[in-house]
């Protein structure tokens, strides 16, 4: 028996946005008397992070804190129109219609500022902790709650506002394939290295250097936790799931989590991340949304890793032990492909 | 596992002094999360409330002959039988609320069952066991039916058919042909021209989305002639809608609750669970829950579809590929889902993220006997990626290259003409490829250390539109009456050419905002590249909100290509004959086919 190591590389783009358009999402945004906001969505938080991303993204735009801000979804008496949480558009379509809404919000609340101030609205800024003032006259300033009481209580004004954001449907050509499918991309780039047990062809991936490039890491945090959980989920697919094992005959299949494997906690791979951040002019404050991509350049990566350890392009997922074994045996043994490049 | 931020990269672009963005906040409902007391649509425990269970087929492909649940009717607990006649619309499919697609799918199955995990019959009880019970005392007179599971199989001229829409086993695109082409200068060519031929073939099995929590929805009678409904869904107003149209009820009176949701990944779109619990307080005027349970999560909930693709490259000795031919198959099992959007959005997605001056692809939405398949995290580009990474290492063993190399030599760039006839902007896949080398001590030649994504693209060829061999093999039905090739191209003679520079004037932009005040302010976006958007077009001081509608972009939907020149003796026009076939297709015909279609999301996709 021997552990054959292997390096295998992959590298990715991916599309954010429902392909070819036609894909809206509303938001509303207004402010309680005392000057705090609330977003009013129907978008679905799946453990992603939508409430919280669109918080930030509507509390940088309307120029308040963060703890002034609280994102309401998802029912649908009162939260407006949102196609949903998918095909990577949460943070693109909804995070862009929260940018509307809280910019018209933001010019009511200057606005309603610049009545008691008495100045011009378009020489009003605000600090990001609550407080309005004059450009280059800090000293000259109110609060956003004695903004919000005055709009309220005195001028009779709404601090509010509405977004939609759509990017207009388009169609494919039946004969040439053109198509308008999206705005931007993410990328990514991932360097996986594994051992293949020759005797058994189980497959170890032991470490994964990568590369995202996710347009800005709107939360660095929320961006960490997918880039992790995808990789593992990467993990997953390359070597472990399939819903229909002999696929495409329908018998063996899974009914619970004791057939339907994954990874477990002694199998999480050291997982070394690089994020890049090229902002794409369409997207909110540049982001592109990260999430859906990250398992996909690790799947590839790992088919990869598997013919430069055994010498066995084994292009069936998932890659499990039986195929790899099947390969190795058609070899006539394991043929390693000579030292990985750059193998430390 | 460290992660670090190449704040370097790209910084030009980029305005990082930004107070909430940027900033690794909590999150908002972290609290509630971790003390276990965020409600999930399953902690809507209503007093009294139902348990509804399906019965389901056995088989592949059945014909019900006979159903008996008088048994099962006098069971202790049970309070309704279910039966397909009881759901006032029992036909739909998920993309009618963009107008893509017919419907095909029951709710409830009467009569000819398709896969194995069809509902056909459900049962409300006042315990999830008597519920189970119940359901296994149904009996059922089967006729079993000839099936198929392979893609390839179902393409033959003599397969059974699956899907009674659909007769031909695949998906109708365009109304023209039996699947999605991409077409883009002359792959023929490019192979005479190559050094080397790799040629690959790729294959994904289904996969589980394994969301902790399944699929379900609580759904009860609220005050005032009302539903309410608890819901794990994806898209709210997509359940709602779904909802609204298979029970033929004003969406007016549905309250749907969701938005904190134990995992999705793609397998919470499909709308199945919310229909039916609607349902069931509907019929019995009490609260109802409908949750699948793990079996089900598995084996009748839609998974990741399998895919199969191959690949064809013609690669010029020093590496760069010449041309690319991809087939793809979409196993849709039996209904379409969202099967029929992906194969749109896979074949957008080719060749991957390099320029190639020759590119041709068929790509197949196929029906067979099984589970239908639906969205996951990827959706429509998991499979293919995988299939082009591992061909692109393929290609780098038979170009004596190293894979890094490889790829970045072919990277597509800013300003590089893409294959579906778009330009490239934005790119960072060499960066990417560089910094990832890096971190695992890869090393790279000094030219792939220089290269950038940001020069060198959309120069001669690169930039410009070739020109492209068409043909018109595979149109719908065609196949069904003779064994056709499935790759593009082969096996009949190109029939037709479009010029060089050929495009539509169907260019995919935002909606500029609704009013001024709405525009984003540009100085506040924290991107400082350059921009071409309506919201930096709208004025940035206060206006009022325009009388008429804001101008916007030519509508692309209703608009024809110009009418073709006529074709030189001996070659085909260059437009497709489909301009002409779509022109006259009645919108009154297209209204009358949907006449229960969603009333309140607005189709923004319309079939021609």
């Amino acid at each position: 028996m021997t552990l054959c190591t292997g390096r295998g590389f992959a590298a990715i783009n991916y599309p954010i946005g429902m392909n070819l358009g036609g894909d809206p999402s509303q938001a509303l945004v207004h402010s309680t008397p005392d000057g705090k906001f609330k977003v009013a969505l129907s978008s679905i938080d799946l453990g992603q992070g939508m409430k919280s991303v669109t918080r930030q993204i509507a509390a940088e735009t309307l120029g308040v804190p963060i703890s002034d801000v609280y994102v309401d979804t998802a029912d649908s008496d009162t939260g407006p129109h949102c196609m949903g949480s998918f095909a990577s558009r949460g943070t693109h379509r909804v995070g862009n219609a929260v940018i509307r809404a809280a910019t018209e919000a933001r010019r009511a609340m200057l606005e309603a500022a610049s009545e008691e101030l008495e100045v011009n609205a378009a020489d009003l800024d605000t600090d990001g902790q609550g407080n309005i003032h004059v450009k280059g006259a800090p000293s000259r300033s109110i609060t956003v709650e004695e903004t919000a009481l005055a709009a309220q209580f005195k001028q009779g004004r709404t601090l509010s506002g509405r977004g939609i954001f759509l990017i207009q449907p388009s169609e494919a050509d039946p004969d040439t394939g053109e198509m308008s499918p999206v705005s931007c991309f993410a990328h990514a780039a991932l360097i996986v290295d594994l051992t293949v047990d020759d005797e058994t062809g189980e497959v170890d991936v032991t470490e994964i250097n990568s590369a995202y490039e996710v347009g800005r890491a709107l939360n660095p945090k929320l961006v960490e936790q997918q880039l992790i959980g995808g990789a593992w989920m990467g993990v997953s697919h390359a070597l472990y799931e399939t819903t229909e094992p002999y696929y495409p005959a329908r018998e063996h299949g899974p009914t619970d989590f004791n057939d339907y494997l994954m990874p477990g906690p002694g199998e999480i791979v050291p997982h070394n991340i690089a994020i890049l951040e090229r902002p794409a002019e369409d997207a909110p404050f540049g982001g592109k949304g990260p999430g859906e991509m990250c398992a996909n350049p690790v799947i590839p990566a790992i088919s990869n890793g598997v013919y430069n350890a055994v010498g066995v392009r084994c292009h069936d997922l998932p890659i499990t032990p039986e195929k790899v074994l099947r390969g190795i045996r058609a070899n006539g043994g394991a043929r390693p492909q000579g030292q990985p490049t750059g193998r430390r | 596992m460290p992660v670090e931020f190449r704040k370097d990269l790209f910084a030009n672009e980029r305005d990082d002094t930004l107070k909430e963005i940027g900033q690794p906040r909590i999150r908002q409902d972290i609290l509630g999360h971790v003390s276990g007391r965020s409600p999930y649509y399953d902690d809507h425990l209503f007093e009294g409330l139902l348990h509804m269970r399906c019965v389901r087929s056995p088989h592949h492909h059945a014909r019900i002959r006979h159903i008996d649940a008088g048994a099962a009717e006098r069971m202790p607990g049970v309070v309704r039988v279910v039966w397909p006649a009881d759901v006032p619309h029992n036909i739909n499919t998920l993309l009618s609320l963009i107008n893509f697609g017919r419907d095909d799918e029951a709710l409830l199955q009467p009569s000819r069952v398709t896969y194995i995990g069809e509902p056909v019959l459900a049962i409300i009880a006042k315990t999830e066991r008597e519920a189970r019970e119940a359901a296994a005392a149904v009996r059922v007179d089967w006729e079993p039916l000839p099936h198929v599971l392979d893609v390839e199989e179902a393409l033959k001229p003599d397969a059974p058919t699956v899907n009674g829409e659909y007769p031909n086993n695949t998906f109708d695109y365009h109304d023209l042909y039996d699947h999605q082409k991409l077409r883009f200068g002359d792959v023929e060519k490019g192979f005479r021209e190559a050094d080397h031929i790799v040629e690959g073939e790729y294959r994904m099995s289904p996969i589980e989305q394994a969301p902790i929590e399944t699929c379900g929805a609580i759904a009860a009678p609220e005050t005032n002639d009302r539903y309410v409904c608890h819901t794990a869904t994806q898209g709210l107003f997509f359940s709602l809608a779904v909802t609204a149209k298979l029970l033929d009820i004003a969406s007016s009176r549905l309250h749907f609750i969701g938005g904190t949701v134990g995992g999705g990944f793609g397998g919470k779109v499909d709308s199945i669970t919310e229909p039916m619990a609607v349902l069931g307080a509907r019929l019995t005027g009490q609260p109802v829950k409908f949750m699948w349970d793990r079996e089900e999560e598995m084996q009748v909930g839609a998974p990741r579809g399998a895919e199969l693709w191959r690949i064809k490259d013609g690669v010029a000795r020093d590496g760069r590929i010449l041309a690319r031919q991809f087939t793809g198959f979409f196993d849709s099992g039996a209904y379409t889902r969202l099967s029929s959007y992906a194969v749109v959005k896979g074949t957008g997605h080719l060749p991957g993220p390099y320029t190639i001056p020759n590119v041709a692809s068929n790509v197949y939405c196929v029906f067979t006997n099984r589970t239908p398949a639906t969205a996951m995290r990827g959706f429509g580009i998991t499979g293919v990626d995988f299939a082009i990474e591992c061909q692109m290492d393929k290609v780098a063993e038979a170009a004596g290259l190293d894979p890094i190399e490889l790829r970045i030599l072919n990277a597509y760039r800013d300003g590089d003409m893409k294959a579906h006839r778009r330009e490239a902007k934005n790119c960072a896949l060499i960066e990417c490829c560089q910094v990832a080398a890096d971190k695992a001590r890869w090393p790279l030649s000094p030219q792939s250390r220089a290269a950038s994504s940001m020069t060198e693209g959309g120069v001669g060829w690169r930039a410009e539109i070739p020109e492209t061999v068409t043909d018109q093999v595979g149109r719908i039905g065609e196949r069904r009456r003779q064994a056709l090739p499935s790759e593009p191209g082969a096996g009949a003679a190109a029939t037709g050419r479009v010029a060089a520079g050929m495009r539509r004037d169907d260019r995919s932009v935002e909606l500029p905002p609704q009013v001024a005040d709405m525009a984003k302010e540009q100085e506040r976006t924290g991107y400082s590249g350059k921009v071409d958007l309506p919201d930096h077009a709208a004025p940035a001081s206060v206006q009022p909100a325009p009388a008429t509608p804001v101008q916007r972009p030519a509508a692309p939907l209703p608009t024809q290509p110009p009418p073709p020149p006529p074709p030189p003796a001996g070659t085909a026009p260059s437009l497709p004959p489909a301009a002409q076939q779509r022109a006259d297709d009645p919108e009154a015909a297209e209204q009358a086919r949907r006449r229960a279609a969603s009333r309140f999301i607005s189709g923004t996709r319309r079939r021609r």
